[in-house]
Formats: structure tokens, C-alpha cells, sequence
């Protein structure tokens, strides 16, 4: 989802070559099987650390941009109940980027470098968050699917073999519950409401159903990556199997509600013991990927501006605290 | 170029009283009065804790894992340092 493997790409790694390299990776490599945690400051294979770095800070950066399609209803909630949940869920995902992008630091990289990465296009986020949210039902939509398919991936993470990342994980895992139940609460309200209500409550489902199975990432065919993180266990599940664990979840979920799923291939296989779905369009996904989404530009518009907007602060914040430290000596 | 980023600090975090102050992640701030500020964002959305250490993490003096072996194996062999290396009667009570 957030960890989508959307940018497999971590530049060339020098493989050991020495015995006494080769030596030290099986150590590694042998703590890991033995399901210890790996920390800061302990040793480790330069191609795990760039993973990690790619990956924890393209999940930082979807946390980050995964505020901008909320922030979009806040003014326009329909009820002052909706709204402070919906300022306290974006603070929580304003939370969850910041707990990531510390994680990322103890690898030796500073946030700093990260942002400014995001903001001149070089770093990738999550794909959903290209997508516009158009109606209220949106809201709602987004905390139920989007956020229930953020809990799919990021349960696993809790034990991933880092340490710092596996922690941030617990905390942001214990927040996201929270987060699906209030959306999928709107989503009810508006299924047992007018029809006009149940009209749009289908409407969005109708366009988030795709892009929430897209959040699992490229089939396993097609992620490179995966059988490495897994053998780091940096990864825990494969996409697929992510996947079809969320639709099998959530399809009873949309039947509560009396909603259908757009997915006329969609049907229980008791052989399988799982749903069968159809072909996810994922001509649409690598457009997206690539920037060409409904809103990729729009989106990172808005966090440059936050950025150059809110310059003054940080420096003048910093000024203060500079000032302050002087006078202090001097007294 | 980036810009230059608020110092980091550390954040250490008592969850009530009668309990130690326990160590739940770091974040930039300008300086320490500001740090509890955002650490209370940050880490006390939904009662925590009651009281907040925000330590500058430049001021930590961190082991390194290098020195492992010579730092914590020491602690290894000493046998006698643990209660169960005595054999008392078991007739003995209260011991
Ligand atoms: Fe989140
Ligand atoms: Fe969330």
C-alpha cells in the first residue's frame, strides 16, 4: 500500500566480494533468520539500507500527501462532530509521516533531504492519493478501503526485521483502527440514508474500488523486489496475498452496507476458500505511478506551497530559539 | 538544496506517575520548549502520558555496537552474580 514497491530502484549495490564481506553478510543474514531485530547502529548490507530508506520514506511521504484529499472536506463536513474526526484523523496521518520520517532518519539520512526529494518529484508516495475526493461519500470511502487496505500492509510491518521502522508501525497500527471505523461509519450513514445518499455512497465506492486494490502494489509476477525484502523480512506478505486478503475481508463489509462491489467477476470460490476477482486495471496504475493520475500535479503543488508558505516560520522559530540561547548566556 | 532542518531531539515520555520516563522517538523542534509542545502532538494524542523529557540528541553518548564484546560478554561468565547458583537444603526456608 503505502510500501507499494513503486520505485524498485536503489542504484547500484556493491555485492560482497571478499571472504571476509561474504562472512559478515551470512551473519547478518543468519540474525535476521533467527528473527532478531536489527537497530541503528549495528551493521548491515548497504542494499538493506537503501531499501529501507526507499521504503520507509515513500510510506512517510503517502502519510504526508494522504492528508491533502481529507484536508479538501474539512471546511465542508456536514456536521461539527464529522469535522473534529475528520482534524483529528488528518493530525494522526500528519503523526504517522513524522514517526516514519524519524524512523528513516537512523539510517543516516536526514528529513531535510527526504522533503526536498518529495517536493522536486524525485520521491514517490502511494498512487491513491492521486485520486480526487469528489463527494463526502469519498471521506467516508477513504477511511473504510484506503485506510482498512493501510492496515492490511502495515499489521505485517510490526514486525519487520527493523527495528525502529517495526515500532513506528505499532504505534501508527494502534491509531488506523480508529480511522477505518469512522469511515465506514460514514459510508452506512449514507447507505441507510435517502436515496440520494445510497446513490452517492455506490458512486464513490464504484470509482475507489480499483485504485484501493492497486494499494497492494504491482502483482508478485511483476515486483522484482519482493523475494529479497522477504528474505530481509523487511517484508512480511507478498502483495497478492495482501490483496486477496482485503478483498475477502472486505467484500462481506459492502454486502452489510447493501453496496456493490464493481466487479462483475467478483464470486466466492469455495475451493479456494477465497473470492475471485477480476483483472485489476493496472494500465492504470503504471499512469498513474508515472504522474499522470487525476491529481499528481495538483498534489504536488499544494505541498510546495505548505512549504515556501510556511518558510518564515521555521526560520523565524529558529531565529527565536537562537536569540533566546544568547540571551540566556549573556544573563 | 535542502533546508537546513530544526536539531533533533530525543523524547522520553512517563506514561504516569510511579512509572520511568521511557524513550518513544525523536523530533525536530527549534528548542526544548517547543519540542514538549510538538512532542505533546506528537506522542500524547491520546493520553500517554503525563510528563515529557526532550533531550537534545546530540547530548547522548550512545555505546557502540563494536564495542559489544567488550562492554556486556564480562557479564556473561559470572555465574555467581544470579541466586540460582547457590545450592541451599531445600529444608531451609524462607530463603
Ligand atoms: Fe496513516
Ligand atoms: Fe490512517
Amino acid at each position: 500500500m503505502y510500501t507499494q514497491g513503486l520505485d524498485g530502484k536503489i542504484g547500484p549495490v556493491r555485492e560482497a566480494e571478499t571472504a571476509e564481506e561474504k562472512e559478515r553478510e551470512a551473519r547478518f543474514q543468519a540474525r535476521i533468520d533467527a528473527e532478531e531485530r536489527i537497530e541503528p547502529n549495528d551493521w548491515m548490507p548497504e542494499g538493506y539500507r537503501r531499501t529501507l530508506i526507499r521504503q520507509i520514506s515513500q510510506h512517510a511521504h503517502s502519510e504526508i500527501v494522504g492528508m491533502l484529499p481529507e484536508g479538501n472536506w474539512v471546511t465542508r463536513a456536514p456536521t461539527l462532530r464529522r469535522k473534529a474526526i475528520l482534524l483529528a484523523k488528518i493530525q494522526d496521518e500528519a503523526g504517522h509521516g513524522l514517526y516514519l520520517y524519524s524512523a528513516c532518519e537512523t539510517l543516516g539520512v536526514e528529513r531535510a533531504e527526504l522533503v526536498e526529494q518529495l517536493l522536486a518529484g524525485k520521491a514517490k508516495y502511494s498512487s491513491i492519493f492521486n485520486y480526487p475526493t469528489l463527494t463526502w461519500a469519498d471521506v467516508g470511502m477513504i477511511g473504510w478501503l484506503v485506510d482498512g487496505a493501510a492496515i492490511m500492509n502495515q499489521v505485517p510491518l510490526q514486525r519487520c526485521s527493523y527495528g525502529p521502522y517495526a515500532r513506528a508501525m505499532v504505534r501508527i497500527c494502534k491509531e488506523e483502527s480508529f480511522h477505518q471505523r469512522q469511515g465506514y461509519e460514514i459510508v452506512m450513514t449514507l447507505a441507510q440514508g435517502t436515496p440520494e445518499q445510497r446513490r452517492m455512497a455506490q458512486e464513490s465506492l464504484d470509482r475507489w474500488w480499483w485504485p484501493a486494490l492497486m494499494m497492494f502494489g504491482p502483482p508478485d509476477s511483476d515486483s522484482v523486489h519482493t523475494a529479497q525484502s522477504m528474505k530481509w523480512k523487511i517484508k512480511r506478505v507478498t502483495n497478492d496475498e495482501l490483496r486477496q486478503k482485503f478483498v475477502d475481508v472486505t467484500v462481506p463489509q459492502a454486502e452489510r452496507l447493501g453496496l456493490r462491489i464493481p466487479d462483475p467477476q467478483l464470486r466466492w470460490n469455495p475451493e479456494r476458500g477465497h473470492y475471485d476477482f477480476g483483472p485489476v486495471p493496472w494500465d492504470e496504475f503504471w499512469r498513474v505511478i508515472a504522474g499522470e493520475g487525476p491529481c499528481n500535479r495538483e498534489r504536488l503543488e499544494q505541498r510546495r506551497r505548505a512549504h515556501e508558505e510556511g518558510r518564515w516560520v521555521r526560520e523565524a522559530a529558529l531565529a527565536h530559539a537562537e536569540k533566546r540561547r544568547l540571551r540566556d548566556r549573556a544573563a | 538544496m535542502a533546508d537546513k532542518d530544526w536539531p533533533l531531539y530525543e523524547i522520553f515520555i512517563r506514561p504516569r506517575n510511579g512509572l520511568a520516563h521511557r524513550h518513544v522517538g525523536s523530533l525536530h523542534a527549534p528548542d526544548g520548549e517547543m519540542a514538549i509542545e510538538m512532542a505533546r502532538d506528537l506522542y500524547t494524542r491520546r493520553g500517554e502520558g503525563n510528563s515529557i523529557w526532550a533531550v537534545p540528541a546530540v547530548a547522548i553518548a550512545v555505546s557502540s555496537p563494536d564495542d559489544k564484546a567488550s562492554l556486556f560478554e564480562p557479564a556473561e561468565d559470572k555465574e555467581y552474580r544470579y541466586p540460582t547458583h547457590y545450592t541451599i537444603p531445600s529444608d531451609v526456608k524462607n530463603m
